[in-house]
């Protein structure tokens, strides 16, 4: 780590009033993923800007029925919070599928919008990489790419975002709330992170400065029927080869809503609406939910590692849509049902 | 070779002084923001039950207990704990007497190098303060980022599922 300043903002004005008058500064909250770069050198920082204590109340019910996460907050305190276990099940499940306890004892709701994505070539400074360093090429593409994207992909980018927290978030049209120094904007989760393009160095849309306050769950939170499933090289632990969240919504045998937002296939959850709308209207069969997975992963490419991910996605789709039908059979850390 | 990578960078001039309330007693010291929890306590107040494994978070050697969660020492900085309870593998046993916990390790030879152990119990100290840990499998889950080279796992898994069980954990 290179030698740098501290600051414990108080305020989140304060915060972005500091953080604006430096060159090269950044905001820490859990410090989980930060602190790792630091360490590796990926990155230099002149002054770190402590959000710690902006924490308020983790979880927070709206007059309009929608639920306002802390973004200071910790993911345990969210995960374990009794209005998120009892309306949001599947965020709570997918966050307790992610990292380990100590992690998500510390690691925060913003933070975790913003980590980096763990591209084993990102990490490893002695290569070229695009998103590291605009223009140095992709050491990925033709290398050992088995963790990578198959979706959403292009020629200067093939790396995945890696949370799991932010696969449910999705699935339950979240909304981020953030404060920066022109004032305050929402933005929708489908908005929130980007596909690499040719701009693989930024991972979203939040401008400079730009400090996240808080993420709103719209008032349905699908408690009867959902499923994360996450898909990886040891059962706990590790981040998703695949993951799945699936959030439905049933009425006698027929689908009224449904949501299915996919992790680790792509720079950012992915969703497509199509294999929703077909799905919505029909029952709740293997043979829909099949026909669904193809909608979803149409499109896909894969490199010379990771082509097992196509038809595991499709059947990671199919399996834990059929999981959300008895979400109680549900094993700890996203493990496939029994 | 620029000459310039002879003369020393200029030191910043940015120590903090923090206090921290360790194994109960209250500490001051003055740092640099960059020094993690975990060199704080190692190589600045000699407290080396603490364990640095693999100083990335990856496999929970340096769990310690703040403000009683169980957190990694090695990805937080101290200036960041300012003012916290920060409690060690030195602050476990009480008087004379080993932890329940610490007795189960000995008892079920769930240690080999011993090198993971201290993280191990302070773990499975802040797993028993979470209160979430209900079945076999929930343990196992919840205490998966603590990892053991030695693979002496089941008979860490056995320790706690008996304190656990005895229920002489508090
Ligand atoms: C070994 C290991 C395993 C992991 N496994 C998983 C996993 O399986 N699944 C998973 O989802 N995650 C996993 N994680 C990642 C972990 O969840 C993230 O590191 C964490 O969520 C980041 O949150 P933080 O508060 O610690 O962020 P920090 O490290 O403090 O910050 C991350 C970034 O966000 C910025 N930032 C933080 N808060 C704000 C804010 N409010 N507004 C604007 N910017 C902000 C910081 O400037 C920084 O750029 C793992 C991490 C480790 C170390
Ligand atoms: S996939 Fe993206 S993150 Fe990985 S090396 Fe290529 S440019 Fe870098
Ligand atoms: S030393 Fe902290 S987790 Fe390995
Ligand atoms: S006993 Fe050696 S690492 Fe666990």
């Amino acid at each position: 780590m290179n030698d740098f300043n501290f600051y414990q903002s108080k305020a989140p004005v304060d915060a972005i009033q500091e953080i604006s008058s430096l060159e090269n500064a950044k905001y820490i909250a859990g410090g989980t993923n930060l602190i790792d770069l630091l360490k590796y050198n990926l990155l230099t920082v002149e002054e770190l800007v402590d959000v710690n204590h902006l924490k308020s109340e983790s979880v927070k019910e709206l007059e309009n029925g929608a639920v306002l996460l802390d973004a200071f907050s910790t993911n345990a305190d969210t995960a374990y919070h009794p209005i998120i276990e009892d309306r949001y099940p599947l965020l709570s499940k997918a966050i307790l599928a992610g990292a380990s306890a100590q992690i998500r004892n510390m690691a925060t709701n913003g933070g975790n919008l913003l980590q980096r994505t763990r591209c084993y070539y990102f990490y490893d400074a002695n290569t070229p990489c695009n998103k590291r360093e605009p223009g140095s090429g992709c050491s990925a593409i033709n290398g050992y790419n088995r963790n990578m994207a198959i979706l959403g992909t292009s020629e200067s980018c093939i790396a995945v975002f890696p949370s799991d927290m932010c696969i449910a978030l999705s699935a339950l049209n979240a909304t981020v709330n953030v404060s920066g120094p022109d004032g305050e904007r929402k933005i929708d989760f489908t908005d929130f992170h980007r596909l690499p393009g040719d701009r693989p160095h930024l991972d979203n849309n939040l401008q400079p400065n730009e400090l996240i306050t808080g993420i709103e769950l719209p008032e349905k939170g699908f408690v009867s029927n959902y499923s994360y499933l996450k898909l990886r090289d040891r059962n706990s632990y590790a981040f998703a080869l695949v993951s799945v969240a699936t959030a439905m919504d049933l009425e006698d045998d027929l689908i009224k809503d449904i949501r299915i937002a996919l992790g680790g296939v792509a720079h950012k959850p992915w969703r497509v609406k199509a294999a929703e709308d077909f799905l919505i209207g029909k029952t709740a069969t293997r043979d829909n939910f099949a026909a669904a997975a193809e909608m979803i992963i149409e499109g896909a490419t894969s490199y010379e590692f990771n082509s097992f991910k196509i038809e595991l996605a499709k059947r990671a789709i199919i399996r834990n849509c059929l999981m959300a039908l008895h979400p109680e059979t549900q094993l700890p850390g996203a493990q496939p049902s029994a | 070779m620029q000459t310039e990578t002879l003369t020393q960078p200029l030191e910043k001039t940015n120590s903090k002084i923090i206090t921290l309330k360790i194994n109960g007693v209250e500490t001051q010291i003055s740092l640099k923001p960059w020094v993690s929890l975990l060199d704080c306590l190692r190589e600045y107040l000699d407290l080396t039950g603490t364990k640095k494994g693999c100083d990335h978070g990856q496999c929970g050697a340096c769990t310690v207990l703040c403000d009683g969660k169980r957190i990694l020492s090695c990805l937080t900085l101290a200036v960041m704990k300012d003012g916290s309870e920060i409690t060690t593998i030195e602050g476990i046993a009480t008087g004379n007497g080993l932890h329940p916990l610490q007795k189960a390790f000995i008892e079920h030879d769930a240690f080999q190098c011993g090198y993971c152990t201290p993280g191990q119990i302070c773990s499975a100290i802040g797993m028993f303060n979470e209160g979430k840990a209900k079945t076999e499998a929930d343990v196992k889950e919840l205490m998966s980022g603590n990892l053991c080279r030695c693979g002496a796992n089941t008979n860490i898994i056995n320790a706690i599922m008996e304190v656990k069980n005895g229920g002489d954990h508090e």
